[in-house]
């Protein structure tokens, strides 16, 4: 029984910059179901971040949305107003941010600050103090009473890291968001981040959003995934179909480029020749043809998400063969 | 923490070392032989020699330093060679007036500035903003001097709304009669500080750590006026402890505006008659009002900062 917990349906989001609108999101589509875990993959600057913010539409002062809709549990996000969105920020969704060195506050207690968070909630003080003790405890932090008394610059990056998993699950949300939460870490503190994610979700039955430009982690953590290139969704499928049957030329030249496990530390994806190009000044037809092997006449026309197979979505003509014929 | 404290204060004691030398040999530098001013054309030379032993002139430099350090550790600024009163009893009659003209003055332009900042930061290119930046650079542009002088013409003396001299008695009436000459000392601090308020908060506003607070739907108030303060106040701390110095100085002015008695009218009366005891007890003073503020300054960063507590 899968219910639609969330549904992005053809969000354009543009940056306004001094050399005319940057289109750092066109005509994105995909849903997140309850309970679920989705990855999302892409090259670095494939607008991964700008997905998320938006989402939260916690933005930069220069996001313009252009166009879609962000429906959670339904309800249209972008007609909401500020505060009905601050409703649900550290509510229902919770979110962990990319980097974290710089995610909590420096000069204010992690228990100061996880009992901020706890805003909500109308228990006492210490009560709040016990929680946020206990959800240090689960994410790994030993002596977590003793720890709650420290500053966020007393904490090794990757328990900050999982300090700010902790923050995010403390209130049970429907909906974690995570912006490549292991990137950060090295690669025994990756695994484990992994695993205690799998576990979390398992007890706390939220969804997870999981961002990502490693591959091997979003095999290892997710049901499904999302491939964006350069500000679209290339593809989009389950893990076994876009690992073992990928469709889209860019896809198969991650796969093949993978190193392939999570034990090795490939933090940046391997390169593909050619350029990302420049979102200020898009070049027509499908945004991967400079790069792609396998480019033909047709190409010069943007190809649309299709649907190939249940739960599979692919954007290249490649896949439209019988109506080239 | 301690050690830092410490630390700090011995610096500060250091630079109080120092300055006091300094100016020790400046006034023995001025022009003119005290001895003569004070006593005036008329004077005998037994008289003259009695006064140059008296304050002990006769000495060699290095043996006066000394001797004033060793008075100066006892607390002893030395004797009013007019009155015969303890130069420490006279400094410290007068200071009271001064401290509370500087700290009326930091403590309304203080909060006032920083509410502004903080507003303007909220809510920046609108017009409030706006506003909060003409009126501030006006303020800043303002020097105390004429702020005081024109305050007290238009309040004091036309609208008869405060009164126009003194330091008045009680509680209501002290603070009736500081509204002026604080209002002129604290007015270009209010611009001042706002700025500086803006700039830092704009700077802390946009910092990762913050869009982590909305995340988690704390209300803007309590982003602003906790999350983003408490670090866009440190640069303000410091330079409210530097801005000791100008307070002084334009507390000296204000002081004589509005005949307010304290340690600027008690330096430039003492200079004008070449009261040397009463001019280097009262700079030492104000000089280590100066350096204690800055360590003070120093040490409630350290407490607000924990990263610089910690010294890394
Ligand atoms: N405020 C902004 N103004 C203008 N351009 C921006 C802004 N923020 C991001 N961009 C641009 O938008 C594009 C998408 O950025 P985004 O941060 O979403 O990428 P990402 O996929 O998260 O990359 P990474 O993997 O490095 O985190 C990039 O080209 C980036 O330079
Ligand atoms: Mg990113």
């Amino acid at each position: 029984m899968t219910e639609t917990l969330l549904e992005i349906d053809n969000l354009s989001v543009d940056y306004e910059t001094a050399r005319g609108d940057l289109k750092a999101l066109r005509d994105i589509s995909f849903d997140v179901n309850r309970g679920e875990i989705v990855g999302i993959v892409g090259e670095s600057g494939c607008g991964k971040s700008t997905l998320i913010s938006a989402i939260l539409r916690l933005i930069a002062p220069n996001t313009r949305f252009r166009n879609g809709a962000i429906r959670f549990k339904g309800d249209d996000l972008l007609t909401r107003t500020e505060e009905q969105m601050r409703a649900l920020r550290g509510g229902d969704i919770s979110i962990v941010f990319q980097d974290p060195m710089q995610t909590h506050n420096p000069v204010i207690t992690i228990g100061k600050q996880m009992v901020d968070i706890q805003h909500r909630v109308k228990i006492s003080k210490a009560e709040k103090l016990a929680t946020a003790a206990r959800m240090l405890g689960v994410v790994g932090i030993p002596d977590p009473e003793a720890r709650l008394k420290q500053y966020p610059h007393e904490f090794s990056g990757g328990m900050r890291q999982r300090i700010a998993i902790a923050m995010a699950l403390m209130s049970e949300p429907d909906l974690l968001i995570a912006d490549e939460p292991t990137t950060a870490l090295d690669a025994t503190l990756e695994v484990q981040i992994i695993e205690r994610l799998k576990d979390l979700q398992r007890d706390f039955g939220c969804a997870i959003l999981f961002i990502s430009h490693h591959l091997g982690v979003i095999a290892e953590l997710c049901d499904r995934v999302v491939v964006m290139y350069a500000g679209a969704v290339v593809e989009s499928g389950t893990v076994r179909e876009i690992f073992h049957n990928p469709k889209h030329p860019y896809t198969r030249r991650l796969i093949e480029c993978d190193p392939g496990h999570i034990k090795t530390r490939a933090r940046v994806l391997p390169t593909i020749p050619g350029e990302v190009p420049d979102l200020a000044n898009l070049p027509e037809g499908c945004i991967f043809r400079e790069r792609c092997d396998q480019a033909m006449a047709r190409c010069a026309q943007v190809p649309p998400l299709t649907r190939l197979s249940e739960g599979h979505n692919a954007a290249c003509w490649l896949n439209h063969a019988e109506e080239i014929a | 923490m301690i050690q830092f404290a410490f630390k700090r204060f011995a610096l500060a004691a250091l630079i109080l070392v120092v300055a006091v030398t300094v100016m020790f040999l400046m006034i023995r530098a001025v022009p003119g032989d005290p001895v003569s001013i004070m006593l005036g054309p008329r004077a005998t030379p037994e008289l003259k020699a009695r006064l140059i032993a008296e304050m002990g002139l006769d000495q060699s430099l290095p043996k006066q330093l000394f001797i004033y350090f060793s008075g100066l550790l006892r607390g002893d600024l030395g004797v009013d060679v007019f009155s015969g009163r303890d130069v420490t009893t006279i400094v410290f009659e007068q200071l009271p007036h001064t401290l509370k003209l500087i700290f009326s003055a930091i403590l309304w332009s203080a909060l006032l500035g920083i509410g502004l900042g903080c507003y303007a930061a909220a809510h920046p290119n609108t017009w409030i903003d706006r506003a909060a930046a003409a009126i501030s650079v006006s303020f800043i542009a303002a020097p105390a001097f004429v702020v005081a002088l024109l305050s007290l013409l238009v309040f004091a003396v036309y609208l008869q709304w405060f009164p126009a001299i003194g330091v008045g008695e009680g509680f209501w009436d002290t603070a009736w009669h500081l509204v002026l000459p604080s209002l002129a000392i604290g007015l270009s601090w209010v611009g001042y500080i706002a700025r500086l308020v803006r700039a830092s908060m704009l700077e802390v506003l946009g910092e990762n750590h913050i869009r982590t607070a909305r995340a988690f739907g704390l209300s803007e108030r309590r982003i602003v006026g906790i999350y983003a303060l408490r670090i866009a106040i440190l640069p303000v701390v410091t330079v409210i402890g530097v801005g000791m110095g100008f307070l002084l100085s334009s507390a000296v002015f204000t002081e004589i505006v509005f005949a307010r008695p304290g340690l600027g009218k008690l330096v430039i009366d003492s200079i004008t008659s070449r009261n040397y005891p009463i001019v280097m007890g009262a700079v030492l003073v104000s000089t280590a009002l100066f350096v204690i503020s800055t360590a003070v300054a120093d040490l409630i960063n350290a407490i607000l900062d924990p990263r610089a507590r910690s010294g890394t």
